[in-house]
């Protein structure tokens, strides 16, 4: 019983090869056995098995009554929602915080038949790109326990890659699903922004935030996406566009018009191993018939400058709510109210929160407004309409997913800017709020390589197929 | 541009956190560092742009105009650290 792939699973439970009791009970197992990861904050254990039983009961009495997402164990960043459950984002603020109401993603899932797990450790407030800001610790990587899954949503690859869940929904402000997905060895998809409600989701950098979802296969993403996407009373940032049949993903054989960024793959802090295996993927779908195009992305060294001042303002402004008096930490030195205001947060936020909070203050203060936000704005503006005008003659933009393989647990814990810089090629896609996703692909080593791979908004139907076309291409060389 | 002691301890009160001396001469460097990268965007000239500020096309999203999805009183203040059953407390703010 080792399904990777969520049609394995469901064909396993109609056809009583499994319980969805075992297979919450393997699980269950897996979460034990690698406690030393330092993967989940907590643990479902009795609710899940509960679900389980009932699974299995229904199963038996109403076969054609099952959710889409039967038999789907999902694990869940602690960033999101679940009613009368703890959720801290990774910080000492939220201690002993727990949800009144369901994310809507949550909310869908569970509607549709899929079990949760347990919830998956964070970088604190999804601030982070190594998963090791978090009051929890540091998650180990389960490939290699010296480095680290990457982050923010790092425990939630980890959570997939150590089969202790077959999903999990992360969030991804500047790459935090796919970056993780990468260094884990695990498929992880940024969604359009508004494809998904952020109801329910901490509030991080709302033009950025968007939920992401990460599993083995491009099929039980795809499963899942069609179920928690589309239109939500409580997110008007969320379309009213329909939801397409995601789940009807297949490698079609279609021909597609695919660029890469040349300056990209030039870029001089990327690993030979990385460049070689994206080569020899562009390579494979030039024999295959599919159109592969170098260009150039004129803004490509402005992207970063522009994602940290536009993120860090709207984090200085969202995270001012933990103010130590409706909910989450209250410093117990306080003896007037600004001093509530003050050391609770002092108290309660880790030194990165601080950094990104005081920068995006920087920005916003009179004086500084214009010559810092306004002109990021702009230069959003100007690399959202470069990629456009990019998807008018392509189809897809390849790149790696990361420049560099996993860094050692503790590397760069003293050097912000070398880790920002680390997410040069994620943090375009949420600049132009388009579709992105990360794939494992070959790799001569050990760690695993991602490729990335984007779309104009709206297009993660197609965007999958093509994903799934990458990943046979890639297997076939391999037989 | 460059930040200096001043500046920081603006900072700190504007986004109500106090830094101690060490942590405060750490993040002087940093942010010094992270502005360093960020005044590449200067190289770009903006004449004229459009600041982008919403990522949706959505305009006016309308609903009825109910009352719906409300916490009780008891709820609201569950995650409270400090109530007295009615109210969030918080220290005297107003003098005698």
């Amino acid at each position: 019983m080792n399904c990777q792939t969520l049609k394995e699973i469901q064909s396993g439970l109609l056809t009583s090869k499994m319980t969805a009791e075992q297979l919450v009970a393997q699980y269950l197992k897996e979460i034990s056995n690698t406690e030393e990861l330092n993967i989940y904050v907590q643990v479902f254990e009795e609710e899940a098995i509960e679900k389980a039983k009932a699974l299995d009961e229904k199963i038996k009495s109403q076969p054609n009554n099952l959710g889409k997402l039967f038999g789907a164990v999902v694990s869940i960043k602690d960033v999101i929602c679940i009613q009368g459950k703890p959720v801290t984002a990774g910080s000492k603020i939220l201690e002993g915080f727990e949800s009144l109401y369901a994310a809507t993603a949550i909310e869908r899932l569970e509607k549709e038949d899929a079990i949760i797990i347990g919830t998956v450790n964070c970088d604190e407030f999804g601030m982070g790109s190594s998963n090791e800001n978090s009051i929890y610790g540091a998650t180990k990587n389960p490939i290699d326990p010296s480095k680290i899954p990457g982050g923010s949503s790092g425990a939630s690859a980890a959570s997939v890659a150590a089969g202790t869940c077959l999903i999990s929904l992360g969030s991804d402000t500047g790459g935090s699903v796919r970056q993780p997905a990468a260094f884990c060895g695990v498929v992880g998809m940024k969604p359009t922004y508004g494809r998904v409600s952020r109801h329910g989701l901490l509030a991080y950098a709302s033009s950025f935030d968007q939920i992401g979802i990460l599993s083995k296969s491009v099929e039980a993403v795809a499963a899942t996406l069609e179920v928690i996407a589309g239109a939500d009373e409580f997110d008007s940032t969320v379309s009213t566009l329909p939801v397409p049949d995601f789940s009807k993903t297949e490698p079609s054989d279609k021909k597609y018009k695919v660029a890469y960024f040349k300056n990209a793959l030039k870029h001089k802090g990327i690993q030979p191993a990385i460049k070689s295996s994206i080569d020899s993927v562009l390579e494979k779908l030039k024999i295959d018939d599919h159109s592969v195009e170098g260009i150039d992305f004129s803004l490509m060294d402005f992207v970063i400058p522009t994602y940290y001042v536009l993120t860090t303002a709207e984090a200085s402004t969202n995270l001012s709510r933990y103010d130590g008096i409706r909910y989450g930490h209250r410093s117990s030195e306080a003896k007037t109210l600004e001093e509530v205001y003050k050391k609770s947060r002092t108290e309660g936020f880790g030194t990165e929160v601080k950094r990104r909070i005081i920068l995006g203050t920087f920005v916003l203060s009179s004086g500084y407004y214009d010559a810092y936000f306004s002109k990021a704005q702009k230069l959003r503006r100007l690399i959202s309409e470069e990629i456009e005008s990019i998807f008018e003659k392509y189809d897809f933009i390849i790149m790696p997913t990361t420049p560099d393989f996993p860094w050692n647990i503790g590397e760069k814990m003293d050097d912000p800017v070398s880790v920002y810089l680390s997410d040069i090629f994620t943090v375009l896609a949420n600049l132009a709020g388009i579709p992105a996703i990360s794939i494992p692909i070959k790799s001569e080593g050990e760690l695993p390589i991602g490729i990335q791979v984007m779309a104009s908004k709206f297009k993660e139907k197609e965007l999958m197929d093509f994903s799934e076309i990458i990943i046979k291409k890639d297997l076939n060389e391999q037989s | 541009m460059k930040i200096d002691k001043d500046l920081i301890l603006k900072l700190e009160h504007l986004s109500k956190l106090q830094l101690t001396e060490e942590e405060r001469k750490n993040m002087i460097g940093d942010l010094n560092n992270i502005l360093k990268m960020v005044d590449k965007l200067n190289e770009i000239d903006t004449e004229g742009v459009e600041p982008l500020t919403y990522m949706t096309e959505a305009v006016n999203v309308f609903r009825e105009d109910e009352i719906k999805n409300q916490l009780s009183r008891e709820e609201a203040l569950k995650n409270a650290p400090k109530t007295d059953g009615k109210f969030f407390q918080v220290p005297k703010v107003i003098k005698k």
